[in-house]
């Protein structure tokens, strides 16, 4: 048995519930949300050792063997996200007590936290498509009440949004999980990649990928469907804006990967280069969105569904090299991502106020924050050698060998504009001078301790995207086995199944 | 029904099209009758006509999640009715429009 597999579950499971114990007890909520996301970030890196030095790992629920039982298995590409959303949600977790309001904090935003950060694990953890659906609930119910807790006007109506788009895609998913029983008469992952080729109806698989595919292009926010993100994102307050910008989305794109490499391999020609064509658009249309708006969080969040465009694209070319430059992009994206949303978070609680031309001269006042700022921003853009640019390389790579010019050259054109923005952020929030227009809204002064518990996520996750930067290497290597692990499905099946 | 503009009817649709997938599941789901799902003491794994029970399991599980997620849906809309007096889904553009103004969030 490997029993040590649940516990990125049940850690958070176990927190959230004595968390609901404490509900009126703020200081005591507050510092166990920060222990059991320390306790987490532990698990996820005892689990990944273990899934790095011996391979694919599995659990089997109440000892019914597979395919009949309810499963969680681990490969690299589970691992490496449940550890990203581990630094996740440790440093959300300790931005939150900077940044949250009395009234938040009583309504439940820690536990509910936690609840969340339990869902994201199990879909990353299961082996069996419909407990991932069922995850996929766990997450989203808790993310419904997260994006609305406060009852701001802004934010129940992009709540509206996010509920009904997300209600929509679940329904799907759940129709498809049907379909796809009813074809093959199995849920286990490693079944059903097994018994896929034997189907004889290889149109009604395709028919069932589409649906997985529009599905979990809703929650990534791929083109046609990414309409609710911009609309919703910016609404909460930051701290869960950043966990939301960083891991939710990335939950669809995982599903992507995890169904389009292991299940739906059986026609490329047409599955892969529809994931082809809409990764081009997605990173096009996300960026030129980004180019037009305003808002720091409505300019970042149009960025996070550029972005996705890359890791999709890296899925598409379904080369070696091209998904491990996807996987190593989700990772440095969720890390970046995150930042720059709690950066914005500092900017709004010292300014009060998101909109870029409201704000100006922090540079002046507070050149470390500004300094903070070009890290994250510049990564995303590609510069090197930060995090980014390894990145879009790996992807950009894989494209040109595998001869998709149109692709790369779209992704690079991209890349240029995603650094547009980022300076445009750059020179009206921290570098022009105060104008007329912000002279009456003064600096708010903030207590020592508070400016501390913010600044110490956004150090270190700046620090994550500078040592990934600086030493590539080995976040490449874990990468390149990632993936040798997704393109090679037999070894997922033997180890789920048992060798036969 | 989604696609109107009147949030009630939105939440309709949506309840409709949940009970259709749960239909849906439950009819491609090869339903035979009168064959329980058991194994007999001599053999090892079922014999061949059999009503396969998962399916059902399936539809159980998505009805509890949907309702729950229903029930927050109505719980929701209810409160945006209540924020904006209107239920009209053209007039909830506020946080699309581009000159976004801050609101007190």
């Amino acid at each position: 048995m490997n029993s040590h597999l649940i516990l990125p579950v049940v850690v958070p499971f176990l927190s959230g519930i004595i968390l609901l114990f404490f509900r009126k007890n703020r200081d005591i909520q507050r510092i166990l949300s920060v222990v059991a996301s320390l306790i987490s970030f532990a698990v996820a890196i005892w689990l990944f050792w273990d899934v790095k030095t011996n391979g694919i790992q599995n659990l089997y629920v109440g000892n019914w063997k597979a395919p009949f039982g309810i499963i969680f298995t681990a490969d690299l590409l589970s691992v490496i996200m449940v550890m990203v959303s581990a630094i996740i949600g440790l440093s959300t977790s300790i931005f939150s007590l900077a940044t949250m309001d009395k009234a938040r904090e009583h309504f439940g935003y820690y536990p509910l936290l936690q609840i969340m950060i339990m869902g994201i694990n199990g879909s990353f953890m299961t082996g069996d498509l419909f407990n991932m659906f069922v995850w996929f609930e766990v997450l989203l119910i808790s993310s419904f009440v997260l994006i609305v807790l406060g009852g701001t006007k802004q934010q129940v109506e992009g709540g509206i949004k996010y509920v009904t788009i997300n209600l929509l895609s679940s329904l799907l998913f759940v129709t498809a999980v049907g379909i796809l029983y009813a074809l093959v008469g199995a849920l286990n992952y490693g079944d059903i990649a097994q018994k896929i080729p034997l189907v004889q109806h290889k149109g009604m698989i395709n028919l069932v990928a589409m649906m997985f595919l529009i599905s979990f292009g809703i929650k990534a926010a791929i083109f046609p469907l990414f309409f609710w993100l911009p609309a919703s994102y910016h609404t909460p307050p930051a701290a869960v804006s950043a966990i939301f910008a960083g891991m939710l989305t990335k939950v669809g794109v995982y599903a992507l990967y995890r169904v389009f490499t292991l299940l739906f391999i059986h026609d490329l020609g047409f599955t892969h280069t529809i994931l082809l064509i809409i990764a081009c658009l997605t990173m096009l249309t996300g960026v030129f969105g980004a180019a037009s708006q305003m808002d720091f969080r409505r300019i970042l969040s149009f960025h996070i569904i550029s972005q996705i465009g890359y890791m999709i694209l890296g899925l598409a070319l379904f080369t070696p090299l091209g998904i491990a430059g996807g996987v190593f992009y989700i990772f440095h994206h969720i890390i970046v991502k995150t930042n720059l949303f709690f950066i914005s978070g500092v900017v709004k609680e010292m300014r009060g106020t998101y909109y870029l031309k409201k704000l100006g001269g922090i540079y002046k006042l507070y050149p470390v924050l500004g300094l903070l700022f070009l890290i994250p921003a510049m990564s995303l853009g590609g510069i090197p050698p930060l995090s980014g640019f390894w990145a879009k390389f790996a992807v950009a790579k894989a494209g040109i060998l595998s001869g998709e010019y149109v692709a790369v050259g779209i992704s690079l054109f991209v890349g240029l504009l995603t650094l547009f923005s980022m300076i445009k952020i750059w020179n009206e929030v921290f570098w022009k001078d105060n104008n007329q227009e912000n002279a009456g809204i003064e600096l708010k002064e903030m207590p020592k301790s508070k400016v501390f518990l913010m600044f110490t996520p956004i150090v270190f996750l700046a620090l994550i995207t500078i040592t990934i930067g600086l030493f590539p290497q080995p976040f490449i290597e874990i990468a390149n086995e990632a993936s040798a692990q997704l393109l090679n499905p037999k070894l997922y099946i033997h180890s789920v199944l048992g060798a036969k | 029904m989604i696609l109107r503009r009147s949030l009630v009817k939105v939440l309709l649709g949506l309840i409709f099209l949940g009970n259709a997938g749960n239909i849906l599941i439950f009819s491609v789901a090869r339903i035979t009758k009168g064959i329980p799902p058991f194994i007999p003491g001599s053999a090892d794994t079922l014999a061949d006509p059999y009503a396969d029970p998962l399916p059902q399991a399936l539809i159980l599980t998505a009805i509890v999640i949907g309702f729950g997620t229903q029930a927050f849906a109505i719980a929701l809309f209810k409160k945006v009715y209540k924020n904006q007096g209107d239920d009209d889904l053209d007039k909830l553009r506020s946080t699309d429009s581009m000159d976004y103004k801050e609101g007190n969030n």
